[in-house]
């Protein structure tokens, strides 16, 4: 006789429940872990919220409204995510994005070939990533000097090409970039779908991506282990100056003029959606979906608080708040 | 003699590991007591019990036949307790009178901080020390000596009696180091006890009454510095059998190439000068207390940190490094010392760790990574290092020291990287995970690796290295093989240098 086999058959059932118990707590710490768990479920609670005071929100037109006023910061914010993701910032981006603007308005307006002129403005949005890459990785300055230095360059060259006033008489071809349609979808919606979709390769899929995280979790043994930070890092601020220029693009032709104080602000509103899309503002943590849902949530918000008829400056505070509260409950509670 | 300090009897553990077991220590008035160990042998733990920060899990610290308690640092500093700490503890932008007085400064009658008074007290300690120290300059204008002659007033502000100097020499010049002994000299005249850590056999004859010895834990003996000498000292250190936990060595090859050859490397401009030879297949030890330059030289020489001189050959090539990325690419590699802060991104995920400079390996349509071989791969290098994990998938920083340092050494094996560095391998690891990693190294020396051991321990030390270069201050004293690698031969050149400057006294 064998008495714990007597008791074995009724604790079978017991034991695994208390397994599938133990499973599905795990895939639920799992989840509440992932970086994009508080943003998805921030902005779901936000839309619904949004649906109760507002019967129109839910509409087919204002979704797509919202989701185009968001592609601009959202394609800047996937640049900014890069280089968060490094443990660095970058705070040119809205004064890379005017000055790529004003020059490829300015440039067609004077005659030049339309598709020269894009290439040179993306090119200069790419130039200003690649010096601020250049100062922060091979010069050993610090992100954030380095960079709102060149944000006051690049502003300022901007307001001297343009002598201070928007560029207007953009052909009208232009204009696609900005409200044309590709199978129903607008183009800014599609063109920041693109960059995502890039980006996501970019981070989840290539060797790059790896060592993008891996030097904001540890940039020393990220070296030591032989990989070259410093051309990683000048990729990232590059990348970054990219996504600023492709923004750029947008903007100009959804105005139809290059704005040479287009953007101020707007590397804060990047910075609040990478944030707020659940990636560490030291590096090393996050993701560029998270990115996405940090971006809508913002743009749901704004939209929302439109639509209610909130006061604007009653809204600055709201938004304010909401992103404190945010960061408050997702935030890295491992430290002490 | 007049016992200011007793310690009696003090044992502590700590999780798994057992610190101090029964250690004594008797301190009289005016005198400087040396306490001597390895590293790792309970110095640092007996202090922070002496200093409030550790309590004594048993035994007693008795101060002038009082029995004490000290529950933190603040009681420790009451009770006239004072140390100078291995790390400064000051502010480097504050001058000399502001960080001796910093949390307690005296005030004039309406509030504010009492410049003048300060100043004066503070002119007053440093009078009594006989050093002059310019108060007006930020201390990190000082030099280390000065820095450490405030952190000494500092302490003798706060009335300290019994003052702990921490391995105070291992950042000073030899004039310097002299001029400190004259302060302590000074301070034993006005009955100020102390006890001094140091490495440096020399220095505790030049200026201690009585060594206590430490080893493992253990309390090993105490003597007067009349009745002793290095070679006995050094027994009391290490005297120890090896455990035999590890591997045999091979029979040292004649023929084995030369595989890394360091013509030259100097790190400042007025550091020595040092030149060493790696052959194929052998494990090369750098042996040496704390500080005496075995890391520096390493990373140096993989130029992950700047050289005055660096000339190296890679089997046979002459190679410019200027990134450890380029070192790498000449196939050596490094585990560094500290696993957390410089060889693990903790954050990331087993198999994200050990194919973080692989990703090469595992290409998909050329540009992107093959998860699926990454998987396989990384499987397979977790069984053979054995990681014990759940999955590849757990994060790193779930898992002990152990299986830590051997995702790092996977990383190695998982690259083409023959020439490999370890610093520091078994620091924090258990018995059982040390024994295992002392045969992944073997195996990858027969498998044609070669390998540059650099550890604190002996017993490590001895019992896997081909041959071993002895570190000190900075330069290598001599390089040992076959029957020389042995504890006491290898003590006493990392401690006293070249024997003939030390005679044993009759």
């Amino acid at each position: 006789m064998n008495p714990p086999k007597l008791h074995s058959q009724p604790q079978a059932p017991a034991v695994a429940l208390a397994q599938h118990k133990a499973q599905a707590g795990r895939r639920w710490t799992a989840l509440k872990r992932s970086t994009i768990f508080y943003p998805a479920v921030g902005l779901l609670l936000v839309c619904l919220v949004m649906i109760f005071a507002s019967n129109s929100f839910l509409s087919a037109a204002n979704l797509e409204n919202v989701a185009r006023q968001v592609s601009i910061n959202a394609i800047i914010a996937v640049g900014m995510t890069c280089v968060i993701l490094t443990g660095g910032i970058d705070l040119s981006v809205g004064s890379v994005m005017a000055l790529s603007g004003t020059l490829i308005a300015g440039l067609m307006v004077a005659g030049m070939n339309a598709f020269a002129a894009l290439v040179i403005g993306v090119a200069i949005g790419l130039g200003f990533g690649v010096a601020n890459g250049f100062f922060v990785a091979f010069a050993g300055m610090p992100p954030i000097i380095v960079t709102l230095a060149t944000m006051g360059i690049a502003r300022g060259l901007a307001l001297i090409y343009t002598g201070g006033y928007p560029v207007d008489g953009l052909p009208d071809w232009f204009s696609f970039f900005g409200s044309g349609k590709v199978f129903g979808v607008q183009a800014p919606i599609l063109i920041m779908l693109i960059v995502y979709l890039l980006a996501w390769v970019l981070l989840e899929r290539m060797p790059f991506g790896r060592y993008v995280y891996a030097i904001g979790g540890n940039e020393e043994a990220t070296r030591l282990s032989g990989i070259r930070v410093a051309r990683v890092k000048l990729v990232v601020y590059a990348f970054s100056g990219l996504t600023s220029a492709i923004a750029a693009v947008v903007l100009t032709a959804r105005l139809m003029s290059g704005q040479p104080n287009a953007g101020v602000g707007f590397e804060l509103d990047a910075i609040a959606a990478v944030v707020m899309g659940g990636t560490s503002i030291s590096g090393g943590r996050g993701s560029i979906i998270g990115t996405l849902l940090g971006a809508l949530l913002l743009g749901v918000l704004n939209n929302g608080l439109n639509m209610v008829g909130v006061n604007p400056y009653v809204q600055n505070v709201i938004k304010g708040a909401i992103i404190l509260l945010a960061i408050y409950i997702s935030r890295d509670r491992r430290r002490k | 003699m007049d016992i200011l300090l007793k310690l009696d009897n003090i044992s502590k553990s700590f999780p798994g590991v057992l610190a101090l077991q029964g250690i004594h220590l008797e301190i009289a008035r005016g005198e400087i007591h040396a306490l001597l160990g390895e590293n790792g042998a309970g110095k640092s733990t007996l202090m922070k019990i002496l200093c409030g920060i550790h309590q004594p899990d048993s035994g007693a610290i008795v101060i002038d036949g009082q029995p004490r308690k000290f529950s933190n640092y603040h009681d420790a500093v009451a009770a006239g307790i004072g140390i100078v700490f291995q790390e400064f503890s000051l502010i480097p932008y504050l001058n000399a009178v502001e960080n001796i007085f910093l949390g307690r400064e005296l005030r004039t009658r309406i509030g504010t901080r009492d410049r003048v008074a300060m100043r004066r007290a503070a002119s007053a300690i440093f009078a009594q020390l006989k050093v002059t120290i310019d108060l007006a300059r930020p201390v990190c204008e000082l030099s280390v000596a000065e820095q450490q002659f405030v952190e000494i007033g500092k302490a003798l502000s706060l009335n300290a009696r019994i003052l702990i100097l921490d391995e105070p020499t291992a950042t000073l010049t030899p004039a310097e180091a002299e001029h400190l002994f004259v302060i302590m000299r000074e301070l034993k005249q006005q009955g100020v006890a102390m006890i001094f850590i140091s490495h440096h056999l020399d220095e505790i004859f030049a200026v201690c009454d009585r060594i206590t010895v430490l080893r493992d834990g253990q309390y090993v003996g105490m003597t007067e510095v009349l009745d002793t000498s290095v070679g006995r000292l050094v027994e009391m250190m290490v005297g120890r059998k090896i455990e035999n936990s590890f591997p045999p060595k091979p029979a040292p090859n004649p023929e084995a190439q030369v595989v890394l050859e360091v013509e030259a490397l100097q790190l400042h401009k007025h550091t020595p000068l040092n030149r060493f030879v790696l052959h194929a297949g052998e494990i090369l030890g750098f042996a040496g207390l704390v500080g005496s330059g075995r890391t520096e030289t390493a990373l140096a020489m993989l130029s992950a940190s700047s050289a005055y001189i660096r000339q190296v050959k890679v089997r046979g090539v002459t190679t410019k490094f200027s990134d450890p990325a380029d070192a790498l690419a000449a196939g050596i590699g490094i585990l560094p010392e500290s696993r957390k802060t410089e060889g693990l991104i903790t954050d990331f995920s087993i198999k994200d760790n050990i194919s973080l400079n692989n990703l090469d390996k595992y290409r998909a349509a050329r540009f992107f990574i093959d998860a699926g071989s990454e998987a396989k791969a990384t499987a397979e290098i977790m069984k053979r290092v054995g990681v014990k994990a759940p999955s590849m998938h757990t994060q790193v920083a779930m898992l002990s020291g152990g299986n830590q340092q051997k995702v790092v050494i996977a990383r190695w094996l998982n690259h083409h990287a023959t020439i490999l560095i370890f610093d520091e391998p078994t620091r924090g690891i258990d018995v059982g995970a040390k024994a295992e990693i002392y045969l992944l190294m073997r195996e990858l020396t027969e498998r044609g690796y070669s390998i540059i051991m650099i550890s604190s321990e002996l017993p490590e030390i001895v019992g896997m290295c081909d041959r071993v270069a002895v570190f000190r201050q900075g330069r290598i004293e001599a390089t040992l093989s076959g029957a020389q690698i042995e504890p006491n031969q290898i003590m006493t050149y990392a401690t006293a240098g070249h024997q003939e400057t030390l005679d044993e006294p009759a």
